[in-house]
């Protein structure tokens, strides 16, 4: 167990490395930042004098050993449109913005993906069970933000703002957003619970459960429903990933306030130190999430030991 | 049961076809120009709805160009990069991970870490920051997106590699004599196409979604090209004045993917039943 999380941490603490690596790198072939901050009359002097004070003119290699020394003390520098720490500027956005919609939304996927998966399961080739799995097929069919321009359309615009179609501040507010983002993961998620529902009602423990009278519903959520538990942690797992990457374009839909509509209007404004920031953080929720789903398998399957 | 299925991807498949004819006629289907308006007749809404005129069947956009025939060209993006870049992808990944898995030592480790940094990066986030520096063009999409692709298959391959070169006939073929680029061809490649085949039909439907989620962020296909994502994004500012602006480039999408993952659930049943329970 403990050689397994050292194992990992070294693994994690390297595809960090990484990704700042390949941001830091990636940024500076974007244009110079510098052009952005100056007004259009600064002549070459003031523009290199700006590129001065941002230590841009430094060498590459010098600014690359900088940054790196800097990311353990999470100083990514400031922020050239905000003029304040590059790091605060994305956690305030990660915090509480994405985070809630992101949780908001993957709890509505798994809450809604059991039972539907289960009833698909239990009443299969019936109309339930067909019902299901179209309505899984076309949310998995759509794009999600297009999902989300047509929920604007119905409850912004044709039922008169009974929703609020962009913003934040209220519960009303992340509706809209949560429904969207959770859409996809929900019909994968129920389609995954009902495949391995299906595989698992047929085993033996299941039918010596119900020989020996055991209700239905406790024969359905003791004995299957764990079993059939593993595949759907990874899948909710990768989701939640997913939902990190979903967010950049649902949050542009719907004016949320969070990391990933920061990063894309960062990119083209040059903002070098949001933009390393703010992917960096991605990296640690992703790779935090994945172990966490590693170590989640050891607690529903005790069969299964981490090493 | 089975029957049920069959007609379905044959719907798909029909789907499909249709849609590849569309983009490949499009000059002779669209009823007009795509690139060129009217102003007189911007923001006319479809043929059916109060206002609407038969000249214009899905209405005109803000600069009064026709909303098909836009939607007709348009399926060309689509198709082209879905396509493309899963082809793309689909080789780079099933060389890499041939070669990784078969020889193993420093290659192997070096494409596998590679990968593993990218998975912590979300797909359009590094779609997102490589187009800002690369620009956005049709090539450069098809770029970044085959970029982000090809660790997928490089993965699948990898794996099967491993367990195929292990078995008897691969010992059996090398105790004939057979080189490596014998057994690769002939005993390796065979046994890895089927995870493959099903991985791809998916991929395509998921590579059209990001092309058009990238141009709906502004970073595909420059215009005043059509593209579904980029018609969706100006649709997204006149959604309270021109509804069918935002509804029918969707649509359009939503029947080009259900059509393709249609089949791709078909082609699983089919080749490997084993995968039912995957992702």
């Amino acid at each position: 167990m403990r050689r397994f999380l050292l194992r990992r941490l070294v693994h994690s603490i390297f595809v960090v490395w990484g990704v700042v690596t390949a941001v830091f790198f990636l940024v500076r072939l974007t244009g110079d930042p510098a052009v952005f901050l100056v007004d259009q009359t600064a002549t070459r002097e003031e523009i290199a004098h700006t590129r001065h004070l941002l230590g841009l003119d430094r060498p590459l290699s010098t600014q690359y050993l900088e940054f790196l020394a800097a990311v353990p003390r999470g100083d990514f520098g400031r922020s050239i449109r905000e003029r304040r720490p590059a790091l605060s500027v994305v956690l305030e956005h990660f915090w509480p913005a994405t985070v809630e919609l992101a949780l908001v939304a993957a709890v509505l996927a798994t809450v809604l993906a059991v039972p539907l998966g289960i009833v698909s399961a239990t009443h299969k080739d019936h109309a339930a069970d067909h019902l299901s799995r179209l309505a899984s097929l076309f949310l998995q069919s759509m794009p999600s933000f297009w999902l989300g321009l047509l929920l604007i359309l119905l409850f912004a615009v044709e039922l008169q703002g009974a929703l609020p179609a962009y913003g934040a501040g209220t519960w009303r507010h992340l509706v809209l957003p949560a429904i969207t983002l959770a859409a996809a993961p929900l019909a994968q998620n129920a389609r995954l619970v009902r495949a391995s529902m299906l595989e698992v009602l047929h085993n033996d423990y299941v039918r010596t459960a119900r020989a020996k009278g055991v209700p239905e519903g406790l024969v359905l959520y003791r004995h299957a429903l764990r079993n059939a538990a593993i595949p759907f942690i990874t899948l909710s797992g990768l989701s939640l990933g997913f939902m990190l990457s979903g967010a950049i374009v649902i949050e542009t839909v719907f004016s949320w306030p969070g990391l990933g509509r920061l990063i894309v209007q960062a990119v083209p404004a040059r903002d070098f130190p949001v933009i390393q920031a703010g992917v960096f953080v991605f990296a640690l929720v992703f790779i935090a999430v994945n172990l966490t789903v590693d170590l989640l398998y050891a607690v529903v399957d005790p069969r299964i030991r981490l090493s | 049961m089975r029957r049920r299925r069959d007609r379905a991807a044959v719907l798909g498949l029909g789907v499909i076809a249709a849609a590849v004819l569309v983009a490949a006629l499009a000059p002779v289907l669209a009823p007009t120009d795509p690139l060129k308006g009217d102003l007189l007749e911007r923001l006319s809404p479809p043929a059916w709805a109060p206002g609407g005129a038969l000249a214009h069947p899905l209405g005109t956009d803000t600069l009064g160009r026709d909303v098909l025939s836009r939607l007709i060209h348009g399926a060309r993006v689509s198709l082209i990069v879905g396509f493309t870049t899963v082809l793309i992808a689909g080789v780079a990944g099933v060389v890499l991970g041939v070669l990784g898995g078969y020889y193993g030592g420093r290659l192997d480790e070096a494409v596998m870490r590679i990968g593993d940094i990218q998975l912590a990066f979300p797909v359009l986030l590094l779609g997102v920051a490589l187009l800002a520096v690369l620009g956005a063009s049709l090539g450069n999409l098809i770029f970044v997106l085959a970029l982000s692709g090809w660790i997928t298959y490089a993965r699948i391959v990898r794996g099967e590699t491993l367990s195929v070169k292990e078995r008897g006939f691969v010992e059996a073929a090398r105790a004939l004599g057979a080189g490596d680029g014998h057994v690769i061809r002939r005993h390796v490649l065979p046994n890895v196409w089927t995870p493959l085949v099903v991985v791809a039909t998916f991929s395509v439907a998921r590579m059209i979604i990001a092309e058009a989620s990238l141009s709906f962020l502004g970073l595909g296909v420059p215009p005043p090209a059509p593209s579904w994502g980029a018609m969706l994004d100006e649709g997204r500012n006149y959604i309270t004045t021109g509804w069918w602006l935002a509804l029918f480039p969707g649509l359009a999408i939503l029947l080009v993917v259900l059509g393709i993952n249609v089949v791709g659930d078909w082609l699983r049943d089919l080749l490997d039943p084993r995968l039912e329970r995957g992702i």
